[in-house]
């Protein structure tokens, strides 16, 4: 397996913050993972992630994507190079369905022809049908229908790493349910590495092929849901599991 | 009919140059708070000031005529354009900007493709309220002699002619209603986005 994403001791702490946000963290993804990032709100799982982007930069450490140092890559380019999808999903209200997907393929100048036909196999991708949406505002969407777009949004110009934090966080049920088979689905056909952040620990065991969790910054323990189940950490993730159960 | 199409000339003149200022001074305003505090200070005092006060003021700083009018009927458009550029600026939804950084759209890009297009509905209505304010308060120019559909009502207040009056207030009325309209229908087609109705 060949390394994707590797933090090497990274630390966050924001200005006048007095504790470290991410507290030094070390692990490495494989290419083609589905990694869940699992954690209470302050964690600093988001963090974590918004730091392989660059929307946030690290206080101290290194976060190395296919071996490059991020910090060292212009942000713009980095991030033609990153899915982003976020749980208020942030279509552009002003911008049909097709020009939202059009977006970055548009940065990069392909010709007119290639982002029609892209944006045609991404909506039949997400299970939209492109003569019916395409020419829609994202008002005129559902929810569930508008993190389907934000999805292919993301992937447009195929970037080998996808960052999703609590993308179905405000969905219903029922058709999160369904979006969680569907983003198994996509990353099954199309081997990317996925970083997922969650509040949910079932939604976390559910996607992840392994499941990092955080607490206080800190990573506390990063396995497969079936080591982590057979093997709990700390108490920490004892007790994480059993709120799980419980709320079943 | 030269009595509209000098009243047309004072409102696009006065109008035309306080864009020019409120707009980009409303940008500026939700980039820094110490400018906004500064600027908002300013023409919220300016508000306070009668039009015909401002008039009078102008006339000994610039002369009478036409000119005088424009400069005291901007200082009047400023504010309505100034303060719903702000609104229409600060309002954007953080999220949409945020996935905006986050695809890799830079700062030059993320103005021009997302926060002036939808803060444009605002600029938009406070591009309407100036147009009308002007087209109201440009009556008042007639009594510097810029000319204008006022001359009709004041002529008609010398002479006691009700015909005049009604002609001249009516003419100013019918050109308020009917640009109003004009600007309205210009947003729906600049603004299509505005137009489609939500999904629960």
């Amino acid at each position: 397996m060949t390394v994707a994403i590797e933090f090497q001791d990274v630390t966050k702490r924001f200005p006048k913050a007095s504790y470290d946000a991410v507290d030094h963290v070390s692990l490495t993804v494989d290419a083609g993972e589905l990694i869940t990032i699992v954690g209470t709100s302050g964690s600093g799982k988001t963090t974590l992630m918004k730091m392989v982007n660059r929307l946030y930069e690290p206080t101290s450490g290194r976060i190395l994507l296919d071996g490059v140092d991020v910090m060292s890559v212009d942000p713009v380019k980095l991030r033609h190079g990153i899915g982003y999808v976020i749980q208020q999903i942030g279509l552009f209200p002003h911008m049909t369905i097709a020009e939202n997907i059009a977006v970055v393929p548009k940065i990069l100048k392909w010709d007119k022809a290639r982002i029609t036909a892209r944006v045609e196999q991404l909506l039949t991708m997400v299970r939209l049908d492109p003569a019916e949406f395409a020419k829609r505002y994202p008002a005129e969407l559902s929810g569930g229908q508008q993190q389907r777009v934000g999805l292919a949004r993301a992937m447009a110009v195929d970037p080998a790493y996808m960052l999703l934090d609590e993308p179905f966080g405000a969905i219903d049920a029922i058709t999160r349910a369904g979006l969680q088979d569907e983003l198994l689905r996509i990353h099954a056909e199309h081997a990317r590495t996925y970083l997922f952040v969650t509040h949910d620990i079932r939604e976390a065991f559910k996607l992840g092929n392994r499941v990092l969790i955080m607490h206080d910054g800190r990573v506390q323990q990063f396995a497969t849901p079936a080591e982590i189940e057979r093997q709990p950490a700390n108490d920490f993730v004892v007790e994480l599991l059993q709120t799980a159960e419980e709320s079943i | 009919m030269t009595a509209l199409g000098e009243h047309l000339l004072i409102t696009a003149s006065a109008v035309l140059v306080a864009c020019a200022i409120g707009i980009p001074a409303g940008i500026l305003c939700c980039k820094n708070r110490v400018v906004r505090t500064f600027v908002t200070g300013i023409f919220s005092t300016l508000r306070i000031v009668p039009s015909l006060a401002v008039l009078f003021l102008c006339i000994s700083l610039i002369g009478t005529g036409l000119w005088p009018a424009v400069v005291a009927l901007t200082l009047l458009a400023i504010p309505p354009l100034l303060i719903n550029t702000t609104l229409g600026f600060s309002g954007i939804d953080p999220a949409v900007i945020e996935t905006a950084h986050g695809m890799g759209m830079g700062r030059t890009r993320t103005f021009w493709q997302v926060k002036l297009p939808l803060a444009l509905p605002l600029v938009f209505t406070g591009f309407k309220t100036a147009t009308i304010e002007v087209i109201a308060s440009a009556t008042l120019g007639a009594y510097i002699g810029a000319g204008g559909l006022g001359t009709i009502i004041y002529t008609g207040l010398g002479l006691m002619r009700n015909d005049l009056l009604v002609i001249g207030g009516a003419s100013v009325a019918a050109l308020s209603i009917i640009s109003g309209l004009i600007i309205s229908r210009a947003e729906q087609l600049v603004l299509p986005w505005r137009n489609v109705h939500q999904v629960g």
